[in-house]
């Protein structure tokens, strides 16, 4: 565990020196809240059938941003290479990257959320609880492709192009899962969310399992 | 022993060879020399030593440790410098040294740090952020970071390149000690001069292949260096 907690609390310091990452996902996804709230104030359409996707529009675009600052962050003076370098297994560095490209995501995402709430005049009811906790499960599965997608176009020549062009499409199965588990709950259809989360569990863990094996070929030259 | 055994090592990148087979060993305390034209297979052949890149065909012992089997155990062994440094411009030295140590798991790590710090002359920036750095005291930094789990082969890749007078001299200085200490080197470069200064032995990579090693003191290496790699330039 020591170099996973190496690698969160090296981030961590940096961001907090460099106030890059946090900052510019929060203020992404609070933009694209106030902007989908002018857009669809006049369709006339139920705040709890478009605000699901409105939600995780701004959480997955927002974290192609935080995850092109924590590839920006390795790649400026070859620092992955230093990482590379280290006595440890791929996977070990993989999952220390997660960690904290999931704990950057995460804090800018529970930032986010209550903006949302308030912005759709929701009360913070259960259903908060509920969403947060979705948050967490599709969080954990948009980082983990995000992570190895970032380490491969990292050594594309258009690295913060190629990055969502990769990333939007595999993170698909998540995000679908994400906003028809959210739509559940803002809904209380609550009988029927089991699967969603099922379906929302499964991907963020195969993401997870099969990037920490083939990291290794990811970071090859 | 050796400390570097490597064994008809090859290389391509798609349809461009890189190495085409090289076949070197080095004994443990030796310092060499290894030159070649741009693009001859060099940093090919020390990132492949490094566990950084994947060869295709061979095998390389470091230690007598496989790289390919073991790369975690090969790394204990090896420091790698470039002229990139590799450390976190957003971090200040002693920050950057303490990361590496956790990922190395040194154990009490800052006594360390301290002597290396004081080894590469950056005690007083020792809480400026590298961002504001020079080249040489950026490179400094990364001898340190090369020299923290204390290396028993130490490949050097160009690191020359950008380093002003007195960055050369901490340098040089610093590779005088590794080699009395013992330590392996493997240093690469196109400067003749420059590379011989404390090698014991040199070698020649030319188009991804040893075509020469002897001893550094001889004129052998001179007349080699003319032709493999002067003749080369001018071509």
């Amino acid at each position: 565990m020591k170099p996973l907690t190496a690698i969160v609390f090296k981030d961590i310091v940096i961001e907090m020196r460099s106030k890059e990452s946090i900052s510019s996902m929060l203020m992404f996804g609070i933009l694209v809240l106030v902007i989908f709230m002018f857009a669809f104030e006049s369709s006339g359409l139920e705040k709890t059938v478009i605000g699901p996707g409105e939600l995780w529009v701004a959480f997955s675009f927002a974290a192609i941003l935080g995850l092109n600052r924590s590839l920006a962050m390795e790649i400026d003076n070859d620092c992955l290479q230093g990482l590379l370098l280290a006595p440890l297994g791929r996977g070990e560095l993989y999952l220390g990257k997660v960690a904290s490209n999931f704990a950057f995501m995460i804090i800018a995402e529970f930032i986010v959320l209550p903006v949302f709430f308030i912005l759709n005049n929701l009360s913070f009811d259960q259903r908060f609880i509920g969403i947060a906790g979705i948050s967490i499960l599709g969080t954990l599965g948009i980082s983990a492709v995000g992570t190895i997608l970032s380490t491969i176009s990292a050594n594309t020549r258009m690295k913060e192009v190629m990055l969502p062009i990769l990333q939007i499409p595999l993170s698909v199965p998540v995000i679908i899962a994400a906003v028809e588990a959210t739509s559940q709950i803002l809904n209380n259809e609550k009988p029927e969310i089991s699967a969603w989360l099922t379906i929302l569990a499964g991907f963020s863990i195969v993401y997870l399992t099969v990037s920490y094996l083939v990291f290794e070929f990811a970071v090859e030259e | 022993m050796f400390a570097l055994e490597s064994d008809d090592i090859r290389k391509t990148f798609g349809h461009f060879t890189a190495l085409a087979g090289v076949t070197l060993n080095v004994e443990r305390g030796e310092f060499l020399a290894l030159f070649g034209r741009n693009g001859a297979g060099k940093t090919t052949f020390l990132k492949i030593a490094a566990t950084l890149v994947r060869h295709t065909h061979g095998k390389l012992r470091v230690e007598g440790v496989d790289i390919s089997d073991e790369p975690e155990k090969a790394r204990r062994y090896i420091g790698f410098l470039s002229h990139n440094t590799y450390v976190y411009r957003d971090l200040n030295p002693v920050e950057n040294l303490r990361f590496f140590a956790r990922l190395y798991g040194l154990k009490d790590p800052e006594h360390r740090i301290e002597s290396l710090l004081d080894r590469v002359g950056l005690q007083r920036r020792r809480s400026d952020p590298v961002r504001g750095f020079s080249r040489g005291l950026h490179q400094r930094l990364g001898i340190a970071r090369v020299m923290l789990h204390d290396p028993s082969l130490i490949l050097l890749d160009e690191p020359y390149t950008g380093l002003d007078a007195h960055a050369v001299e901490t340098l040089d200085q610093m590779l005088d000690e590794a080699s009395a200490a013992g330590k392996t080197i493997i240093l690469t470069t196109h400067d003749l001069e420059q590379g011989l200064r404390g090698a014991t032995r040199a070698a020649i990579i030319d188009r991804g292949k040893i075509v020469f090693t002897g001893a550094a003191n001889t004129a052998a290496i001179r007349e080699a260096y003319a032709s493999y790699i002067r003749v080369g330039v001018s071509r």
